[in-house]
């Protein structure tokens, strides 16, 4: 049973994969002893590339971003990615106790970046999620939009090859959503980063992604592979969009009712 | 704006990176976003600085009235509020007054930084190391609930009658309440404030420096106002069981004084004092303190 995590970049790895999960399998202690919650999970993401993970409550796509980010360890199997990767949550997860600006600042000064490029690069971040002029700005002064936008530079401040993003607009309001799904494909063309992000809805998933990986619950395994071949920038009402959600979502319901036969 | 608005083609060729994009988006933006204002002095004066004057005046019309209409006839049991002030008047005078209240307030103040500077590193340990918790956590807690006078006759007997003896027992009694704010403070950081830091690289000691400690702040901070408190207390306890002339008159002797003196208008200048040092630390220090950390996190509501 390999339990390596390797974090180090590998050389050719590194050029060939942002992120590459191989065999990972992860159990937890409940009450009914050992749970499996991912079974056998292979997947790698591509330098530059937008892969969507999928699933419905319970399929572990969270437990799976962790492992992917270092917080946790798989049970077995190995993750390898290049350099620590960035996370964004759900919740905002913007220190209170410090303004917008300086949120991002501490990413930089994690990181190393001296005292005096700091500032300016900070500028340079905002500017990328349209703050500019928000610096200053108490996190609780800001709307949820706006905080995720702060946390989405924040994590770019981590100047990491790879941005795992957990489900990071499922809390705000559905125009909101839809501007920052506008907002992340436009950074995520002009940045060129490879991004896995978790969700549980179909259509922001095919909105977004070129690869969506669909996870099948109770124990999380990959049930389908999808590439998105619809050219950005999409809108979630398209067509295309409507018309692969549809395909998706009906193999989803799939695996949702073999769980309802038990 | 309107171009985005409608689901029209020329709104879905120009989506990824238009004017209309970030137009919608400051718009959005303005929407949601909550001005924050300050109080007026008007409302400030009316609402916050009025109701306890009144107060403070309501007692003292009391008080007099008592006096006045021969309620308590015995100026030994009950002096008027004019005797107390001439006490205070005479202090003053003599130029012994702040003297008085210096003596106390600066071995308060100084055994007060000391207290922080155990019971800050005492609290991380406790809040962060398992084992340091199992063994010292519950005697910590316990020990708020001891009164520091209780740790005046030790003291006297291990040290003497000198400073020293007065300042381990402030220390006895604030050190348990700064550390166990600080753990209560920690404990109560949300955790995904730690996986962010984790994801960050603030890990060990820069995670203890740049998100344990300032996510505990506000809990530490009312850590410190009670350890304040209990810092005072004992230290009055200390200066009345311990009265000594070489250790000069601090606002504890002074009471202790006036009782030996039978002078009931000395005993309640000394008490109104000890009061009011106790208030005015309060409101000078700690609940501005309290107050802008509460603000600038957007914890404190109202005006």
């Amino acid at each position: 049973m390999a339990t390596a995590l390797a974090k180090a970049a590998e050389g050719a790895a590194s050029t060939e994969h942002a992120a590459r999960i191989e065999h990972v399998s992860k159990s937890f202690a409940g009450p009914a002893g050992q749970q499996l919650v991912l079974d056998d999970i292979t997947l790698d993401v591509a330098p530059g590339e937008f892969v969507t993970l999928l699933g419905a409550s319970g399929c572990g796509k969270s437990t799976l971003l962790n492992l992917v980010a270092g917080l946790d360890k798989p049970t077995a199997g190995r993750i390898t990615t290049d350099g620590r990767p960035a996370l964004m949550f759900q919740e905002h997860a913007l220190f209170p106790w410090l303004t917008a600006g300086k949120n991002i600042e501490l990413a930089l000064k994690l990181r190393g970046v001296p005292k005096s490029e700091r500032r300016g690069r900070t500028e340079e971040l905002l500017e990328l999620v349209r703050l500019q002029g928000s610096y200053g700005k108490r996190v609780h002064e800001l709307s949820g939009g706006m905080r995720q936008r702060v946390a989405l530079a924040r994590a770019l401040a981590q100047d990491s090859q790879l941005l795992l993003m957990d489900e990071p607009f499922a809390a705000l309001d559905a125009i909101t959503r839809d501007v920052l799904h506008d907002e992340l494909t436009r950074i995520w063309a002009e940045t060129g980063l490879s991004v896995l992000f978790v969700t549980h809805n179909v259509r922001e998933a095919v909105r977004l992604a070129q690869r969506v990986v669909l996870l099948s619950s109770r124990p999380g395994r990959v049930a389908r592979e999808w590439r998105v071949e619809i050219p950005q920038p999409r809108r979630i009402e398209d067509a295309p969009v409507a018309e692969l959600s549809l395909e998706i979502t009906e193999v989803l319901r799939g695996e949702i009712r073999r769980h309802g036969q038990h | 704006m309107a171009s985005t608005e409608t689901t029209d083609t020329t709104a879905k060729a120009t989506a990824g990176d238009s004017p209309g994009l970030s137009g919608l988006e400051a718009g959005l933006d303005a929407l949601e976003s909550s001005a924050t204002g300050r109080a007026t002095f008007r409302q400030t004066f009316v609402g916050k600085i009025l109701p306890p004057v009144l107060a403070v005046v309501v007692v003292l019309v009391i008080w007099q009235a008592l006096i006045t209409f021969k309620v308590v006839d015995d100026p030994t049991k009950l002096p008027s509020p004019g005797d107390v002030w001439g006490e205070v008047e005479d202090a003053w005078l003599e130029g012994k007054l702040l003297g008085y209240i210096w003596t106390s307030v600066s071995r308060g103040l100084l055994g007060f930084l000391l207290a922080l500077a155990i019971g800050t590193p005492l609290g991380l340990l406790v809040a962060r190391v398992k084992v340091v918790r199992a063994a010292i956590g519950p005697i910590l807690s316990g020990l708020q609930s001891l009164p520091s006078v209780a740790w005046v006759p030790p003291a006297v007997i291990w040290l003497g009658l000198n400073n020293s003896m007065m300042y381990a027992v402030i220390l006895l009694g604030a050190v348990p309440s700064i550390a166990n704010g600080l753990v209560s403070g920690i404990d109560q950081v949300p955790p995904l404030f730690l996986r962010a830091g984790r994801t960050m690289g603030a890990t060990g000691l820069k995670g203890t420096w740049h998100i344990v400690m300032p996510a505990a702040l506000p809990g530490y901070l009312a850590g410190l106002k009670q350890g304040w408190a209990f810092s005072w207390r004992s230290l009055m306890a200390a200066e009345i069981i311990a009265s000594s002339p070489d250790l000069g008159i601090g606002l504890g002797a002074l009471l202790e004084n006036g009782r030996n003196a039978s002078s009931m208008a000395m005993v309640f200048e000394a008490v109104l004092l000890i009061l009011f040092v106790g208030i005015a630390i309060d409101l000078l220090i700690f609940s501005p303190l309290e107050r802008w950390v509460l603000r600038s996190r957007g914890l404190f509501v109202k005006g």
